[in-house]
């Protein structure tokens, strides 16, 4: 195939800590032309007119009504990972743009961190580390503890793709788990992983010693986890966020870990990210903060450039797009 | 502790057993206490949950650099978060277990449902049931295990045997995208070789809640490497495990008090 004859494609740009992996670069120059913003800016008059697919990945380029204005042929924009809350989908759709995100394969890695995160915070892992580190420490104190995750009640709020895939690991703990979802699970589906359907999300606060945010972010999920949810939770309960930091009220969450309503908090998002330097959730001892790597994996980011490969094929192609996401 | 010696032992002519809490008895001169005629007995149920967590807590931690990353979010130097910042996968990965009692049984339980392919190392075979509850294939050699594992998790008791059973060798047949999980004692271990394979990437990684001594010198190397993750000993440090710690140790002294069966003994 002459390179000539490869679809354009818009992305960021390649490499650095936020571009296109350099690695998956040669791949994709099997499929497309690839075009980076700062080419497209300096030859706009070029490539306007050719590029007909944008590649974004981690939410990059930012695709508003002046780029669509400005790539008349656009046909498709591929987004990285699962969540779509920074993709403005009627303004695409009123262009005529389709778009697709790489919804399961993201699953598994997610699930694995909710886990990581869990066991962590109740073991008090980190602080254990820098105990163990520090030049300071001349003992390892016997009274000190954490708590156990073994048998004890996990509340799982989205019990979506990835809600199911940690319910599945929690139940080799001998968790007892508790969901609350829009939609209830089949009956092979629940006994499956032993889960108990709370229809209401109170009945799963005040039983839970952990609790599980994995659920999109969309306006009846905004700040679902308030200063109301968080005093019916146990006061010797944590709070795990894998899903969007915008799910809880950030203000909230920082008075109820100063004044203990809850016990700690573990969170892989924060809303901004990262969080501005003196914000108070940096100073709390009782929370731990990931650097929002649910799906930094190698092998699953290659995956999803696959995913996003095929959904783009398949928009240049007027075929069924896979995971396409619909407004 | 206390620290059972001779002089403890000579002074109490009545002392019909000792009730270890914990499952490793390696602190405990039993040949001299069995002169005695004093029991010793340990508490392996009470432990093996939390260890077994603590082991899964070790590779999760490690697989996905938990630490560092922690570090990361809250550094005063952060401004944006690396999108090329990677670690390795848990899920689907091989799983290689060295010691398949209590506690790696445990393990192999947890570990199944993160679909892991788990590979073992015991003195005994397993039965057959056992095995395929948890999917779990038998390596005899060791070897074998150590070559084809992702993660290699040392869950045996010390004993002369297993002293330095992991060294220069064993490292070296490891993968180098490998990590050493340790959450059984420090000297299963050949340290000064497991400082030389992190610092030369002979293995990927190591995650330690046992080392020898506890705690390290500060000025040791293990300390000085960002690709080892070390916790105070804490795999049954929690408040639900020292209570049937405490239990089972209970349970146990009275049945030697009482002249029954003994669950724990030694």
């Amino acid at each position: 195939m002459e390179y000539q004859e490869l679809p354009y494609v818009l992305i960021d740009y390649i490499g650095g800590k936020h571009g296109v992996h350099e690695d998956h670069v040669e791949f994709l120059k099997k499929y497309f032309h690839l075009i980076t913003l700062k080419e497209y800016i300096e030859n706009k008059k070029f490539l306007s007119e050719k590029i007909r697919a944008i590649y974004m990945w981690y939410h990059k380029p930012v695709v508003n009504e002046e780029l669509l204005q400005s790539l008349p042929n656009l046909k498709i924009v591929a987004s990285s990972g699962v969540g779509i809350d920074h993709l403005d989908l009627k303004l695409l759709s009123g262009y005529g743009v389709k778009a697709s995100n790489t919804p399961f394969i993201v699953s598994s890695d997610t699930a694995d961190l909710a886990m990581a995160l869990m066991l962590a915070s109740s073991r008090r892992l980190v602080e254990g580390y820098q105990m163990a580190v520090s030049p300071d420490t001349e003992y390892f104190p016997a009274d000190w503890l954490g708590d156990a995750v073994s048998g004890a009640t996990l509340g799982i709020i989205g019990m979506g793709s990835i809600g199911y895939k940690v319910a599945e690991r929690a139940k080799a703990f001998e968790m007892k788990i508790l969901y609350h979802n829009r939609n209830r699970r089949n009956k092979e589906e629940e006994s499956a992983v032993g889960a108990v359907y709370c229809e209401k999300i109170h009945h799963l606060l005040q039983q839970s010693d952990f609790v599980l945010l994995s659920v999109n972010l969309m306006p009846a999920t905004h700040k679902l986890i308030g200063k109301r949810e968080l005093e019916l939770m146990k006061p010797t309960a944590t709070l795990i966020n894998v899903s969007r930091g915008l799910v809880v009220d950030q203000d909230a969450l920082v008075e109820a870990l100063q004044n203990k309503v809850i016990k700690a908090a573990a969170l892989d998002v924060t809303y901004p990210e990262p969080l501005p330097r003196d914000h108070p959730l940096l100073k709390l001892k009782n929370v731990i903060i990931t650097p929002h790597m649910g799906t930094a994996t190698k092998k699953t980011r290659l995956l999803m450039m696959e995913n996003m490969i095929k959904s783009i094929q398949a928009g240049l192609m007027g075929l069924p797009i896979p995971h396409e996401v619909l407004l | 502790r206390p620290t059972i010696d001779r002089k403890l032992l000579e002074s109490l002519p009545n002392l019909k057993v000792i009730g270890n809490s914990g499952v490793g008895v390696d602190h405990l001169d039993l040949k001299m206490i069995a002169n005695f005629g004093v029991k010793v007995t340990n508490t392996p149920h009470a432990v093996a949950d939390s260890t077994a967590d603590i082991g899964m807590a070790l590779m999760l931690a490690s697989a996905r650099r938990l630490v560092e990353g922690c570090q990361i979010a809250v550094s005063p130097d952060t401004k944006y978060f690396a999108v090329d910042w990677l670690g390795v996968e848990v899920t689907r990965s091989t799983l290689g277990i060295i010691g398949m009692g209590n506690i790696g049984y445990k393990v192999a339980q947890r570990a199944r449902a993160f679909h892991m392919r788990i590979l073992y190392h015991n003195r005994k075979q397993r039965r057959k049931e056992e095995e395929e509850a948890v999917g779990a294939h038998y390596c005899e050699k060791i070897e074998d295990l150590l070559q084809q594992s992702d993660f290699v998790m040392l869950v045996v008791n010390l004993t002369p045997e297993t002293h330095k059973l992991i060294g220069k060798k064993e490292l070296g047949l490891m993968k180098p995208t490998a990590t050493l999980i340790n959450i059984s004692r420090g000297a299963v271990i050949d340290q000064d070789a497991l400082a030389e394979a992190l610092q030369n990437k002979v293995v990927r990684a190591a995650a330690l809640d046992v080392t020898y001594p506890e705690p390290l010198p500060r000025d040791h190397p293990l300390l000085k490497l960002n690709n080892i993750i070390i916790t105070p000993h804490i795999g049954t440090a929690t408040v639900q495990a020292l209570r049937m710690m405490a239990e089972e140790a209970i349970a146990n002294m009275l049945a030697v008090l009482n002249g029954q069966p003994i669950p724990s003994e030694v």
